[in-house]
């Protein structure tokens, strides 16, 4: 079987289809991560003895004639800061390097409810911290287009196994933009849900008020069929939407002509390279070509977005990572000394520098005489964001945008220059903050064959129309 | 605003960070030249503004009702299991760097 095209629909039909089985299309990927992931770098654990059995039990199934579930047997791979029951779980960092969690993710959950065969857990950033996959305790991953970039971040793992035909499809988490950039920088399909609409229990936590889980995969279709499965509400996450899940798939292939897209002149300023503003500008022509309404429009705050999001995410993240102290799970520091002691050199051996720069920078806008000033000014610009956001979509159904000002970068370009590396997410997280949802779309790519992104930004509960316009782009494509 | 080596040590102190001498050295600087690029922030005027702490108070509910009726779905009785048995000890206890098989053990905190 070819595995470089394989979509979820062309896997399962040959399992249902007894063209061949869950278990040996399971065998298939792990020979093919056994080949090229030492390269890539895309896995932390494999979860062999979980799939094969989920694999088995597909196979029975489609030997009986009986229907398939609608990701039955298909291949997939979940960011390590997702909790598999069992399956070690440690989000990238050093902290939680033995943890193996008692319970699973709602979204995991659910995925192999639908038949997935969880082929194990892909490396990511630590604690999903950072924009090019360097920031993960055990091992960067390398892009699959070219090894010496950067596969972008933080669910670099994810991008990059379904990249390298080493998992049908992944779920991320995207905080600020880690499914949609590395979704970008290594060609496939990257889909941030609106918040609320995916659970976000079982999610080892960054910034709760940001985190998103949603699906990497080859195709718009096939983003379509993840979202399904994973969307509504849980009880066991209270923020988790009371709202109906459309079936997004039946939806798709309406026509797109008379939609309104929106094109925002803050999103082709300067910092856009030159070639990715080419493809995303040719982008935007085939959508009207297909019949689309093209309409300029401001969104006028989006450069105090990185300033506000830094502020949001690294004051939650500095609350949410206190609980790795060393008592309940994960990694303890030895030595002398008090509990106080303790708790500090497990917190200092524990955590990567990056992790320590945002939890350091989250206290200090935290901190008495300085709450204001920071932590409330960007709650209030953030208002003024989505704001935004509500004005333009009273005028457009959906907004493009290019995913990232660039291109992959290579490895070590930006490690030293911690602002440089947060711009690289400069048109990802103003989704994250008025929790619309987003889609990355592969677009063309560069001179030097490096993959390019456009985003898709659409209104607040509203994935149908990004995924009919991802849909419809790709087709015509 | 500046951020000092002091305010560097508060602060660590605070997130319970002890912090090598060359990483207070280089969190110094990244800090101030990630608050330098935030500072951008006070260009604008939020006088009467609002603050947004998250987003699931505004979408995804019935716009008619106000305040903790519009998140009415989200409570409900008690009930003694809750929505989930409570782990058993031994396996709320499997992932502890250190038990005694009843409670998780720590450095002593008082000294007599």
């Amino acid at each position: 079987m070819d595995l470089s095209r394989l979509t979820i629909d062309a896997a399962r039909s040959a399992i249902q289809e007894r063209k061949t089985t869950a278990v040996s299309l399971a065998e298939a990927m792990y020979d093919r991560i056994e080949r090229d992931d030492p390269t890539v770098g895309a896995f932390l654990t494999l979860s062999k003895e979980r799939a094969l059995a989920k694999a088995s039990e597909m196979d029975a199934l489609a030997a009986k004639g009986e229907k398939l579930p609608p990701l039955g047997g298909v291949p997939v791979g979940i960011k390590d800061v997702l909790v598999t029951k069992g399956a070690r779980s440690t989000a990238g960092s050093k902290i939680l390097g033995n943890y193996m969690p008692p319970y699973d993710c709602t979204a995991v959950a659910r995925l192999e409810a639908a038949g997935a065969v969880v082929l194990g857990k892909m490396n990511c950033d630590e604690f999903a911290m950072g924009s090019s996959n360097e920031n993960s305790a055990w091992k960067p991953v390398h892009n699959p287009r070219d090894l010496s970039r950067v596969p972008g971040g933080s669910s670099g793992g994810s991008a990059a196994a379904v990249a390298a035909d080493m998992a049908v499809a992944t779920l991320g988490s995207d905080t600020g933009g880690s499914i949609r950039q590395p979704a970008s920088f290594c060609g496939v399909v990257g889909l941030k849900p609106t918040y609320g609409r995916v659970s976000r229990y079982g999610l080892i936590a960054f910034a709760s008020s940001l985190d998103h889980i949603g699906p990497l995969t080859k195709t718009a279709k096939d983003a379509a069929i993840v979202l399904r499965m994973i969307a509504g509400r849980d009880p066991m996450d209270s923020t988790s939407a009371e709202m109906p899940v459309p079936d997004y798939v039946a939806e798709l292939e309406k026509p797109i002509s008379g939609l309104k897209i929106g094109v925002a002149k803050e999103y082709f300023g300067e910092g856009l390279d030159g070639e990715v503003r080419k493809s995303v500008e040719a982008a935007i022509q085939k959508l009207a070509d297909l019949g689309c309404e093209i309409i300029k429009l401001s969104l006028p705050h989006t450069k105090y977005a990185v300033p506000t999001y830094y502020i949001v995410a690294t004051a939650e993240a500095s609350s949410n990572l206190a609980r790795f102290d060393g008592v309940r799970y994960g990694y303890r520091a030895d030595g002398p000394g008090s509990l106080s002691e303790m708790y500090r050199r497990t917190r200092d051996r524990g955590f990567g520098t990056e992790v320590k720069r945002r939890i350091m920078l989250g206290t200090y806008v935290l901190s008495a005489g300085y709450y204001d000033a920071y932590y409330l000014k960007a709650q209030k610009v953030r208002t003024l964001l989505t704001r935004d956001f509500d004005q333009a979509f009273k005028q457009v159904d959906v907004i493009v945008t290019p995913t990232s000002p660039t291109a992959a970068f290579k490895l070590g370009e930006k490690v030293n220059d911690p602002v440089a590396m947060y711009l690289a997410d400069i048109y990802t997280v103003t989704a994250n903050l008025a929790g619309i949802p987003g889609i990355s779309m592969p677009c063309g790519q560069t001179r030097e064959k490096l993959p390019i992104g456009m985003q898709v930004l659409g209104k607040h509960f509203d994935e149908t129309t990004i995924l009919r316009v991802a849909h419809a782009y790709e087709n015509a494509a | 605003m500046k951020v000092t080596e002091k305010d560097v040590a508060y602060v660590a102190d605070l997130a319970n960070l002890e912090l090598t001498v060359e990483e207070r050295v280089c969190m110094l600087q990244d800090l101030n030249s990630i608050l330098q690029h935030i500072d951008s922030l006070n260009e604008l005027d939020t006088a009467g503004v609002q603050p947004m702490a998250q987003v699931s108070d505004r979408y995804g509910m019935d716009e008619s009702k106000q305040g903790s009726e519009r998140f009415a779905y989200a409570s409900r009785e008690d009930i003694l299991e809750g929505l989930r048995k409570s782990l058993p000890h031994d396996v709320a206890l499997q992932n502890a760097p250190d038990s005694d098989g009843i409670f998780f053990k720590v450095p002593k905190v008082i000294e007599r």
